[in-house]
């Protein structure tokens, strides 16, 4: 049924939108801007900070464009002097309390409430707060808390309430509120799992990762050490934004020539070691089907998704699958079969993953495989470096990865987008189970739906798989199973919603950028394009797998492939 | 922060218990589930909101988010004879901020603390409906009115003696 049509007039522009739009919708489809601090699409909706006031007919006062709905007839000013004197007096009464130490910042330059500052011409020192410090939480590796310069806009609690976790939220009342943990614990001792979307909801620079660019660059002017990169699949689409290229664009090619332009010995492609974790998965999937293992089987591709489950359901540890991720993957086999090949001291090897997450900077410090990966740096990372080592990533060359581990399938790189890991994963496995299975395109598990499921007949077996992306999805699937109300046999999870795309470690953009473009959904067709166009497609048939099982691992699974491609998880139930 | 463990009786537990179990099914339960662990308990320490977050199957940064806006709701154990100094208009006027300055000086804690001994705990409240006595205090249920900084003395002295017998 269509919605009923609502008329109304916003600074003279007349405008139809459906019935129980708010005036901020409503803007956008007249092409107006309304500012705003704590709404965040898809995020955060609930009126409190008070920049998106506008006049209308019909209200007492301004209202908060944000959350008041349109109705017939109404006309709407979002321009006049009373919602600018009332926005400016509001930016000022945010800034008497906020830590104004913005030349060092990292969003400086990138931070909402700088630019609406300037664009409102305020003083910044007009009132002078109440002095009180916070303390900076720096309890993980993964996430900063530097709550002076928090604005209480609460974009942050809710991102983790979408993902069920609810690590942290509003402390105390008034004048003293802050944002923590339950008891102000250290956020690593609270049910926090690092996805980090917090600090991609986060409009000033209150968040940020727990950043090793020190460390990556003391490796690169070390001369006993030899640093190799290797870039996760979703990074090539979304450094660009950092450069100020449009949301989508696959800078493959860029991005490996601007890093080895940072000085490493060698830039390889995670890819490869995504096409590894589908062989190893694969058959620890179909061994599960012959052996009678627990059923379902989870992936294990997503450190954020490991530790929600060993700390809300320890009860699911049996159902993951024991693969490493692409990451520790490729760190454990760069210690050991590249270091032996190459008679490099796994010691004086200095491995660096680039990656669209911070739950990943937690993994590769995990003490089942610290040794793998020696730094993990996110897509913002990777870019302020770029920034910093003075490349002109706009005007790059497009260079290649380098051999032996350059040439993935498009199964690897769709690991980056939610239903990627299980569509590679069928690939290879139908192929696997029936070796004239030669479907590739399994189309059920793709899209940003939150849950996709799919039943597939290979070789005589059925599979029921399901894919979810954002952990409250994930709570919903693991209700399902334990209520006996569903069953499956292959479950993907990824933390995020929509996948690595967009993870928490990849480039915060502006917010009249991303309220009004479909980020994971264009990020992701970078992937599936690259996909299309690879002539190689399933994990299996990478010529780069058959070199690493001929020459080391000897085949899927093998006692060696288990020694080194395989971890375990352990239970730390938390409230 | 306080640890958890080894905190309340098993009684204690019982009680509490019963009451989540109560009143879990209804939407909006846990301030009525706060307020009664605070009678039972005395104050809400990390023990009984993580039993209460676990009962309800919600976070414990939730609990903890109602309990520290609420006034009304203690992190703190408070003593058994619980000092409560009226801060309300009329009582102010009449110079209850002194009042409550020289139990906290007699005591050696402050607003919101329990002696070491726990026998007493101080706290500040608006108005208990007595204006005419002001500045007013209340000890338990008992009401003390017409302050002033010396008779302060003897009222606890008068608890402390009670104690001794």
């Amino acid at each position: 049924m269509q919605a009923k049509m609502v008329n109304l007039k916003i600074n003279n522009i007349s405008v139809s939108v459906p019935e129980g739009s708010t005036i901020l919708e409503a803007a956008r489809k007249a092409h107006i801007e309304i500012p705003t601090l704590c709404y965040l699409k898809d995020v955060s909706c609930v009126g409190s900070c008070r920049m998106c006031l506008v006049e209308a007919t019909g209200a007492r006062g301004l209202v908060a464009a944000c959350v008041y709905p349109v109705s017939e007839g109404m006309e709407v000013r979002t321009n006049t002097e009373k919602c600018r004197q009332s926005r400016k007096m509001t930016l000022e009464l945010i800034l008497s309390k906020h830590k104004k130490k913005c030349l060092s910042c990292e969003r400086n330059h990138n931070c909402e409430l700088q630019k609406l500052s300037l664009g409102y011409s305020v003083d910044e020192d007009r009132f002078k707060g109440e002095d009180f410090v916070l303390p900076i939480d720096t309890s993980t590796p993964y996430v900063v808390r530097d709550n002076d310069k928090c604005i209480n806009c609460m974009r942050c609690v809710a991102a983790c309430q979408k993902q069920s976790v609810n690590a942290i939220g509003p402390i105390g009342r008034g004048f003293h509120v802050h944002i923590g943990s339950a008891f102000d614990m250290p956020l690593s001792e609270s049910v926090c799992v690092g996805c980090g979307q917090c600090i991609v909801a986060c409009p000033v620079g209150a968040l940020s990762e727990n950043s090793t660019i020190e460390e990556v660059w003391k490796a690169l002017s070390d001369p006993s050490k030899q640093v190799v990169f290797f870039t996760a699949p979703s990074v090539r689409a979304t450094l660009g934004e950092a450069f100020d290229m449009p949301v989508g664009t696959n800078v493959e090619g860029k991005m490996v020539a601007a890093i080895r332009r940072l000085g490493p010995e060698h830039v390889f492609n995670m890819d490869v070691t995504a096409d590894l974790t589908i062989m190893e998965e694969a058959s620890e999937l179909i061994n599960r089907i012959k052996t009678g293992k627990p059923m379902p089987m989870f992936t294990s591709c997503c450190p954020a998704w490991i530790k929600f489950v060993e700390q809300r359901h320890p009860e699911m540890i049996p159902h993951l699958s024991s693969c490493k991720s692409p990451q520790q993957m490729f760190g454990a086999l760069l210690k050991s079969y590249w270091c032996e090949k190459n008679g490099i001291d796994p010691k004086n090897l200095y491995v660096v993953s680039v990656i669209p997450c911070t739950a990943k900077k937690y993994e590769c410090t995990r003490e089942e495989m610290q040794d793998d990966v020696d730094a993990a740096i996110t897509t913002r990372e990777l870019a302020r470096m770029i920034k910093t080592a003075g490349i002109k990533f706009t005007e790059l060359p497009d260079e290649e990865f380098d051999n032996p581990f350059a040439t993935a399938t498009g199964g690897g790189t769709i690991f980056g987008a939610t239903g990627g890991v299980m569509e590679a994963a069928l690939r290879t496995a139908a192929h696997m189970l029936d070796g004239s299975f030669e479907v590739l395109d399994f189309f059920a598990v793709r899209g940003t739906n939150p849950i996709k499921e799919a039943t597939y007949l290979v070789a005589g077996n059925t599979i029921r798989v399901a894919v979810a992306s954002g952990l409250a999805n994930a709570e919903t699937i693991i209700r399902q199973i334990e209520s006996g109300e569903k069953k499956y046999d292959f479950i993907e999870i990824m933390a995020c919603p929509g996948g690595c795309v967009n993870g928490g470690g990849q480039p915060t953009l502006s917010d009249s950028v991303r309220n009004n473009v479909e980020l994971k959904e264009s990020r992701a067709k970078a992937l599936y394009t690259s996909d299309t166009k690879n002539e190689l497609r399933r994990s299996s048939d990478s010529p780069v797998m058959d070199v690493i099982y001929n020459d080391y691992l000897g085949f899927p699974n093998s006692h060696k492939a288990h020694e080194i491609l395989h971890t375990h998880y352990h239970a730390d139930k938390r409230i | 922060m306080e640890k958890c463990e080894a905190c309340g009786t098993p009684h204690q537990a019982e009680l509490l218990k019963a009451v989540i179990e109560q009143s879990k099914s209804t939407p909006g339960c846990l301030m009525h589930i706060l307020q009664e662990a605070q009678g039972i308990y005395g104050f809400l320490p990390m023990s009984v909101q993580k039993t209460i977050a676990e009962g309800l199957g919600i976070s414990l940064s939730e609990v903890y988010g109602v309990v520290t806006f609420y006034s009304q709701f203690s992190l703190k154990p408070k003593g058994k004879h619980r000092i409560s100094v009226c801060l309300g208009t009329a009582c102010y006027v009449k110079g209850s901020d002194k009042i409550l300055s020289e139990i906290e000086k007699e005591l050696g804690i402050a607003c919101g603390e329990c002696t070491k001994d726990g026998l007493f705990s101080i706290d500040s409240c608006r108005c208990v409906g007595a204006c005419g006595l002001a500045p007013v205090m209340m000890i338990g249920d008992e009401v003390y009115g017409k302050l002033t900084p010396e008779s302060v003395k003897d009222i606890l002295e008068k608890y402390r003696r009670e104690e001794h017998v």
